[in-house]
């Protein structure tokens, strides 16, 4: 895919970020340079604890490098904005709040007028299967039907770019295959640029357009391997030899980098 | 459930029969009045006309206590959880006053209040300011750092994720505070009405015990559990209705 100056969207500019522990300072990104192009879907894997989060976090203005900067639409990210969504792992849902006031929040503190917020929240929760279950508390949903609501919270502000860290990595087998379909549709037919964090090598390649590996701490970019597989992707893209070989070459790249961080 | 509730009752029931039993013991009826002698006594309470009377002002100095203690309690905890500064300047202080018994406290009270009404009311607040205090607090520290990042996220602002956030992830732990504090406010009454109280009921159990009146002794000691009894049973109703949303153990 081509990426020329004016379709860049995320832009990561030599980021550090440093944290202070009781062990001294530890150096969890060291100068990553990264370019996501608009409407990109790009999926990050690494070992654990090389910094995948803390990168999410800065381009989502939750935390902020040590030094570097990111830069989304050309403008440095500073705090949360609303063309940045985030879907995280633990589903951060509201508890007291039914599914469609979760979603809700969002178009709420948009000062949306209570038809639109009712409008679109229950656009995104059909989006999401889940129109049945409108009042349902939290509660009373199971974890993939949690993270159904999350997406359609992340979805309903309407973000430029949605960040997404390990969002199925708590799911089951069977449902985080579904979700991954579920998300594949949605960004085929509502494009958006996507940062997704995994640590399943399999569910960056069905995924992704370019996946992002990373090296053990201190985290740096290790690869960059382009996903030459044509979309619409399904599960029996999974079944081709050309996507088992792109996982093998990941994988392997991945593995070493684990075996790093054990030393 | 409803099994538990039959549960009670035959618990209950199986209480007073034990209680009957151990009263018509010889040695023990002379200090332990049986279940129908505390009716009795409590029929004699009435029709002197004494009994509503004590039950009101004893009511009205654990609830006005507890009241204050709670509108004081809420903001204070906030503010604790909200700004590190801020818990760092009163949490020595909490922590002070926490470890001393109201009953302690009480001839300080008489001297620099008196034996008015405010004086009951003060210990009976501190009390229970103190237990809810914390409790409050702990509730407001523990809220999960990940609804906060996902409100901002979501365009949340200081005052949305205050309001929106905050508040209502706190308001179970406001609750068992609540629960405790009530709980706190009655067990420091009869402490409160040793400051000379004319009435109200642990000066009821006081001046009964003068004369060695047993079964009004244990009449009082009856009303105020089932007062703490009701009381409890309020706040677990408001609990069910005000955060039925919580992930409890299924049973």
């Amino acid at each position: 895919m081509a990426r020329d100056k004016t379709n860049v969207k995320v832009d990561i500019k030599n980021v550090k970020k440093m944290f202070n522990t009781r062990n001294g300072e530890v150096v969890a990104l060291n100068g990553v340079n990264l370019q996501i192009a608009e409407n990109e879907f790009v999926c990050v894997v690494g070992p654990s604890g090389c910094g995948k989060s803390t990168l999410l976090n800065i381009i989502a203005g939750l935390d902020h490098p040590s030094s570097g900067e990111v830069t989304v639409n050309d403008e440095i990210v500073k705090e949360p904005g609303p063309e940045r969504g985030v879907i995280f792992q633990q589903y951060a849902l509201f508890p007291w709040l039914t599914v469609q006031q979760n979603v809700e929040f969002g178009l709420k503190l948009k000062n949306y007028s209570k038809e639109k917020c009712e409008q679109e929240a229950k656009k995104y929760i059909a989006m999401v299967g889940l129109s049945d279950f409108l009042h349902a508390y939290p509660k009373e949903l199971s974890g993939g039907m949690k993270q159904r609501v999350a997406i359609a919270r992340g979805y309903a502000i309407n973000p430029e770019v949605l960040l997404m860290d390990e969002p199925f990595g708590a799911l089951d087998a069977q449902t985080r295959t579904q979700l991954q379909s579920e998300l594949l549709h949605t960004w085929e037919t509502e494009k958006k640029t996507c940062f997704f964090i995994t640590h399943d090598v399999e569910e960056a390649v069905i995924l992704a357009q370019r996946v992002i590996i990373m090296s053990a701490r201190p985290g740096r970019i290790k690869n960059i391997v382009n996903i030459d597989i044509p979309y619409p992707r399904t599960q029996e893209t999974k079944m081709t030899e050309r996507f088992n070989e792109l996982k093998n070459e990941i994988w392997a790249q991945v593995y070493e980098e684990y075996l790093e961080s054990k030393k | 459930m409803k099994n538990k509730k039959y549960l009670n009752i035959i618990s209950v029931i199986v209480g007073i029969i034990i209680w009957q039993l151990i009263a018509s013991i010889p040695n023990v009826s002379v200090f332990l009045a049986s279940p129908p002698e505390t009716v009795s006594a409590f029929m004699d309470q009435v029709r002197k006309g004494s009994m509503f009377i004590d039950i009101g002002y004893s009511l009205f100095r654990v609830l006005g206590g507890f009241a204050i203690g709670l509108v004081v309690a809420i903001p204070v905890a906030f503010l604790m959880g909200w700004y590190p500064k801020f818990s760092g300047l009163v949490e020595p202080w909490i922590q002070f006053f926490r470890t001393i018994p109201p009953i302690a406290l009480i001839p300080l009270v008489i001297v620099a209040l008196g034996v008015g009404e405010s004086a009951k009311i003060v210990v009976i607040f501190l009390a229970s300011f103190l237990v809810m205090v914390v409790t409050i607090y702990q509730g407001v520290k523990s809220v999960d750092i990940t609804l906060i990042k996902a409100a901002r996220v979501l365009g949340a602002r200081d005052r949305d994720i205050f309001f929106k956030v905050i508040v209502p992830a706190s308001t179970p732990f406001i609750l068992v505070g609540v629960r405790l504090g009530l709980a706190a406010s009655l067990t420091t009454l009869v402490a409160a009405e040793l400051t000379g109280a004319q009435v109200g009921l642990g000066e009821m159990i006081q001046s009964a015990s003068l004369y060695l009146k047993m079964d009004v002794v244990i009449l009082g000691i009856v009303v105020i559990g089932i007062i703490g009894f009701t009381l409890d049973k309020i706040v677990l109703f408001l609990e069910r209705k005000l955060t039925g949303w919580q992930e409890t153990r299924q049973m």
